[in-house]
């Protein structure tokens, strides 16, 4: 099942823009008919994007988008839906309270003298669901099926609407793997019967398992497309992360320098965290002025890790202690009070608050700090304002100044002021410099160097490979929400990590498996 | 591509998560509405001497029927998930209308003025909240306002009450025991079948579970909104003029509140207030029940009138919500 | 547009209407000017210190109720309660003005605050929809104060009470200081203490808010506690000016009164936001509104038509110039 058939979905030089941000740029793929295609890149590659365009929710700046050969140019999802693009979205689509029938057939419902033929509808629902591997009563409500039947009911139904792509981001991110075989046998037979499939995941195995070709994107370009069998999984993810000798040139070092004294004792120690389909048995010491950083593909449970320390992200069992001392109660507040610090990854969604001041975002959490008796102390709150927009140069008229006016670089400094306004003993940073000028980028890097230095330990997050590299002390490497690798000293390299990161078992010498050195 | 290979997968049979804790609760929010009113219904015959009797329950039908119009009308504007407070003041608007058309043109002007006004307030109300995407709650609350106002124009400030003349066709309309009572199943028979078996219904349905999802799934979203806000006007306007025909007058003060009863009855009938779940069988019992304990209260704690069911149903009300937030996060984790 | 929806906050167009962002801040105070020269012009004795009196008699309550829901709506929240607390209050006055005036009052505004911290249990703990829990208490409340008060409306003959809708300093009613006293104290626990930074963080970033450690429980329910006790002083003012405890009336159409001096003043109902001052140009030009219109003979049921246009508009400008 390859290339027999014709093209089915063809972009051809497709280009988008959003204010301030190229999100595509002269973007060409071809979906042909029985082939399931991978789409592979890291956050911000573009894939995103590119699926909202081939789904009509967004439509090109440039470029053309052609379905069977034919222009198309969908305004709105429905009339891709109508024209047969489906999508299967990564937290199911449907209406969980209804029941599946009725989600099955919504809006195509079967019809006896102009009402719902409820019995038949049930019949026929039934039916196709057996042939998806689905035994349930089709009148029992979404919900009460497990996930990965309630995805299934959604394949069903692109299916039943005449789909001839169907579109698959991250599928299987939360099922089970009994759930995800399964899905693999209704893929296939979707393919055999002549759907173009798109499959959009970061899982490696499930890509050369079920995946005929794929395209890898990078910084909204399409950087390769090829055959999944001939290119090997250091390729794809080296295409991924954008790291050939070449590039590193390119991009110019980071501003991180080189040794550091790493002291003897632990200030934060993570135990056994486990969270259910994330987190597995993940343990993590870091000691005074040590920057550790924390590798892994998209998925692999790196920002989950960081949010599961702070008590963001429910974690079923595992301890989190600091300086020795266990904490107790499991939530942010409880962290902060215990000295542990977290920027978190997406800085529009839980870091700014928006319509407060640059002053208000920076002493948000160190409030209770800078009140006596519910009243904020004003020249306490001046004070450190001014101390850290001077230390960590950050570009404002006033301290007055709205923050979602200000750049994103300045953005995330406030939020690094935010934090470090409490005198953390422990900082989590999850992807500190992404999407920020390069010059803010290397600004922020030297301060994690020097706060480091400052006896700070510091969990070091970032896709940025040369970021991880030349800014951690050691390398943890997850997987899969596993810690699979330790890489510490001369081994911290990039030919190591990749090869971490690809899972590639070549790299046998000194892998240490799933075990904190400590 | 309805023409799958059978070779059936390794079957999952579905991964029920469903506990049976979980189901009594489901149960429990469908069925316990009705399951309260056949206890009271019992408990007050036995105890409460008078209650049983053909009378009684003719007055409690008789005299709710055209009321419960309005929790029928709630019940669709919630199981979309929005609300709509103007119910009231429009079945109010719809008594003084019909009255106002009956002095002013006959019984054909009594019947279809209160229809052609409740649908363009129902219209613009829902056209506010479908494309200016305002709250509905802001938009209905205003609506009754702007009805209130309407009606105290139409009436000199309220001081003038239009009556009907007995012997008119449109007295008939609403008038009696049977025909009342036999309006008001017909009309909620319509309903159910409509709710259930048609696609408006289903789109409802959606909507209130998930917005979103819906408009993806190709539902009209926008135009479902506009189209049971106008069902819900229409329909509150009509049960005005029933009402009016009942009473042989358009009676100016009537309505007030009535909008916090409507809900109430379709909350306790089982209906979720967030949407995407709910039945006019529901709404049926929660109108009943209210409608039964009113009678009672009027019997035994006469004193304290209809503010004694005004607490019933706000207690009540906040039961019914936190048990269903409850049950609702026992199923999310 | 149906594509917004699918799309993310970060991603929708920007600036759409330009003019809605000035707009919802400053065309109240310019209505505020303009009704002030028509009236002034129109009526010899508009700008008389009789017709300010009986201006305030019918504004201050309601902005005292507004500054409450000014806060709940900070935090995304609505309080539809309120006029089921001002009937409450009305009820619970003259149960216990036989113990002094002082008890009475200190409990009809205790009477309040238990109101609004059901509602906020509700909202903090239970999680229910702002607008769900507070019905139950709307429909409720007031079935209660009627029960607890009978039937007919009871006169109150304490003087104190009284007195704060009657005498005051400089020709104004005591009313009018209370008013203008706690717009100052919720300006300032608004803008200078730790509650009124956090609630409006909790309003505009949640997700944020949580991650940063701010007690969002319990900020939720000491709003809803405030607005319900605002809600009671109101309440004890009504009944003091209308010198009856009549619960089955007071406190009708407040949750919207003030809910409309809020938006008119400029704050969208999405929350993150909180005008005081701006709330209280907005009680002014409703009540201005209003005047005019009584001014001019126009019929109290065209304005409450006008009003509930004035509404929906106020609500769409300010929804308009929160998309920022």
């Amino acid at each position: 099942m390859s290339d027999s058939s014709g093209v089915v979905l063809r972009l051809d030089g497709v280009s988008k823009s959003f204010p301030g941000v190229r999100a595509l740029r002269d973007v060409s793929l071809e979906l042909r008919a029985g082939e399931v295609h991978a789409l592979v890149g890291e956050n911000g590659a573009g894939k995103s994007t590119l699926i909202k365009i081939s789904t009509g929710v967004y439509t090109a700046d440039e470029g053309e988008v052609r379905l069977l050969d034919a222009p198309v140019s969908f305004t709105d999802p429905l009339q891709a839906q109508a024209a047969g693009i489906s999508t299967i979205y990564q937290e199911v689509n449907l209406i969980p309270l209804m029941s599946v029938a009725r989600n099955l057939y919504l809006g195509r419902e079967p019809r006896r003298f102009g009402l719902v033929d409820t019995a038949r509808m049930n019949r026929d629902a039934r039916a196709r669901l057996r042939e998806f591997g689905i035994d349930v009563n089709p009148a029992r409500p979404l919900r009460s099926l497990a996930l990965g039947a309630q995805q299934m009911v959604s394949i069903a139904r692109a299916v039943e609407i005449d789909a001839r792509v169907v579109i698959m981001d991250e599928p299987t991110s939360s099922l089970e793997k009994r759930e995800v075989e399964t899905l693999f046998t209704v893929i296939e037979r979707l393919a055999a019967s002549g759907i173009a499939i798109l499959y959009v995941s970061h899982r490696m195995e499930e890509l050369y398992r079920i995946c005929d070709r794929v395209t890898v994107m990078r910084d909204g370009q399409v950087v390769g497309s090829s055959a999944m069998a001939d290119i090997d999984r250091l390729q794809l993810v080296s295409m991924m992360l954008g790291r050939d000798a070449s590039d590193l040139r390119q991009h110019g070092s980071t501003a991180f320098a080189e040794g550091r004294d790493v002291e003897d004792d632990v200030v934060l120690r993570t135990q056994g965290l486990n969270v259910r389909h994330t987190l597995e048995d993940v343990s993590l010491d870091i000691r005074r002025g040590e920057v550790v950083g924390l590798g892994g593909l998209l998925g692999a449970g790196r920002s989950e890790t960081a949010r599961a320390i702070v008590g963001a992200l429910h974690a079923e069992s595992g301890e989190v202690a600091v300086n020795g001392k266990r904490l107790r109660r499991r939530s942010p507040a409880a962290a902060i009070r215990a000295g542990i610090a977290m920027l978190p990854e997406d800085r529009k969604l839980d870091g700014i608050v928006p319509g407060l001041s640059v002053r208000e975002n920076i002493v948000l959490a160190a409030l209770p700090r800078l009140s006596r008796m519910g009243l904020v102390q004003r020249s306490k709150q001046d004070e450190i304002v001014s101390f850290f927009i001077d230390r960590l140069q950050i570009k404002v008229s006033s301290p007055a100044q709205r923050v979602s006016d200000l750049s994103g670089g300045n953005q995330q400094k406030v939020l690094l002021a935010r934090w470090l306004c409490l005198h953390p003993k422990a900082l989590l940073l999850d992807e500190p410099t992404r999407g920020i000028d390069v010059g803010a980028k290397a600004e922020v890097q030297g301060l994690i160097e020097e706060l480091a230095r400052d006896g700070l330990a510091v969990l070091l997050i970032s896709s940025d490979l040369e970021e991880l590299i030349e800014g951690s002390d050691r390398i943890v490497v997850l997987r899969e929400g596993k810690v699979v690798d330790n890489l510490t000293g001369d081994a911290v390299t990039d030919d190591n990590l990749m090869r971490a990161l690809a899972a590639d078992p070549s790299r046998s010498d000194d892998a240490q498996p799933a075990k904190d050195s400590s | 591509m309805s023409s799958q290979t059978t070779a059936p997968a390794e079957d999952v049979a579905g991964g029920v998560t469903e506990t049976p804790r979980e189901r009594v609760f489901a149960l429990l929010q469908r069925q316990g509405g009705p399951v309260v009113l056949v206890l009271v219904v019992l408990l007050a015959s036995i105890f409460s001497s008078g209650f049983a009797s053909s009378g009684n329950f003719s007055t409690i039908l008789v005299g709710n029927a055209y009321i419960s119009l309005l929790a029928l009308a709630e019940t669709f504007v919630i199981i979309s998930g929005g609300i709509d407070l103007s119910v009231g003041s429009m079945f109010a608007l719809g008594g003084v209308l019909a009255a106002w058309g009956m002095n002013h043109g006959g019984s054909g002007v009594a019947v279809l003025l209160p229809i052609a006004v409740g649908l363009v307030v129902g219209v613009v109300q829902g056209s506010l909240i479908a494309y200016a995407r305002l709250a509905p709650f802001i938009v209905t609350l205003a609506g009754l306002l702007f009805a209130r106002g309407l009606l105290q124009a139409i009436s000199n400030e309220g001081s003038t009450t239009y009556l009907v003349p007995g012997h008119s066709v449109f007295a008939f309309l609403g008038d009696g025991t049977w025909r009342p009572i036999l309006t008001a199943v017909a009309l909620f028979a319509i309903a159910a079948v409509v709710l259930v078996r048609t696609r408006f219904g289903q789109a409802l349905f959606a909507i209130g579970g998930s917005e979103n999802a819906a408009l993806l799934m190709g539902v009209r979203v926008r135009r479902t909104k506009v189209f049971v806000y106008m069902l819900s006007g229409t329909l509150a306007a009509v049960a005005g003029m029933l009402n009016a025909s009942r009473l042989q007058s358009g009676v100016t003060n009537i309505g007030v509140g009535y909008e916090l009863t409507a809900i109430a009855a379709v909350v306790i009938g089982g209906t979720i207030l967030t949407g995407g779940s709910g039945s006019i069988y529901g709404t049926a019992a929660g109108v009943l029940l209210l409608a039964v304990i009113q009678n009672l209260i009027g019997v035994h704690l006469s004193q304290y009138g209809s503010s004694a069911s005004d607490l019933v149903n706000g207690a009540f009300l906040a039961v019914v919500v936190v048990l269903q937030s409850f049950l609702a996060r026992r199923r999310a984790l | 547009m149906t594509a917004t929806l699918t799309s993310t906050k970060a991603e929708q167009p920007v600036g759409r209407r330009r003019w809605a962002g000035p707009v919802a801040k400053y065309a109240v105070y310019a209505g505020i000017v303009v009704l002030i020269v028509v009236n002034a012009v129109m009526s010899s004795t508009f700008l008389s210190l009789d017709n300010l009196r009986v201006q305030l008699y019918q504004a201050v309550p309601v902005l005292i109720v507004a500054l409450g829901m000014a806060l709940v709506i900070g935090t995304e929240g609505i309080d539809l309660s309120v006029g089921g607390v001002i009937a409450l209050t009305s009820a619970v006055l003259p149960l216990y003005l036989g113990y002094g005036v002082w008890v009475a009052i200190a409990l009809a505004i205790l009477a309040g605050g238990v109101c609004g911290a059901i509602s906020g249990s509700l909202v903090a703990f239970a999680r229910v929809q702002p607008i769900v829990a507070t019905l139950s208490l709307m429909i409720g409340l007031r079935g209660l104060a009627v029960i607890m008060n009978g039937a007919t409306a009871k006169p109150i003959n304490d003087s104190t009470l009284l007195n704060l809708g009657l005498t005051g300093w400089f020709g104004l009613p005591q009313m009018a200081y209370i008013g203008a006293g706690l717009v100052a104290v919720i300006a300032f626990v608004v803008r200078r203490t730790t509650l009124g930074r956090n609630l409006v963080a909790v309003g505009d970033n949640a997700s944020a808010s949580f991650l940063a450690g701010l007690p969002v429980r319990r900020i939720l329910l000491s709003v809803y506690v405030i607005s319900g006790m605002l809600a009671a002083v109101a309440g004890v003012l009504i009944a003091g000016h209308g010198a009856y405890a009549d619960p089955a009336n007071y406190g009708l159409n407040y949750e919207l009164l003030a809910i409309t001096a809020v938006v008119v003043g400029g704050t969208p109902l999405s929350g993150g936001q909180i005008r005081v001052i701006g709330t209280v140009a907005g009680t002014i030009f409703m009540q201005l509104v209003s005047a005019t219109l009584i001014q001019n003979n126009v019929k109290n049921s065209y304005e409450q038509m006008i009003e509930a246009v004035i509404i929906c508009i106020a609500v769409f400008i300010a929804r308009e110039s929160a998309n920022r």
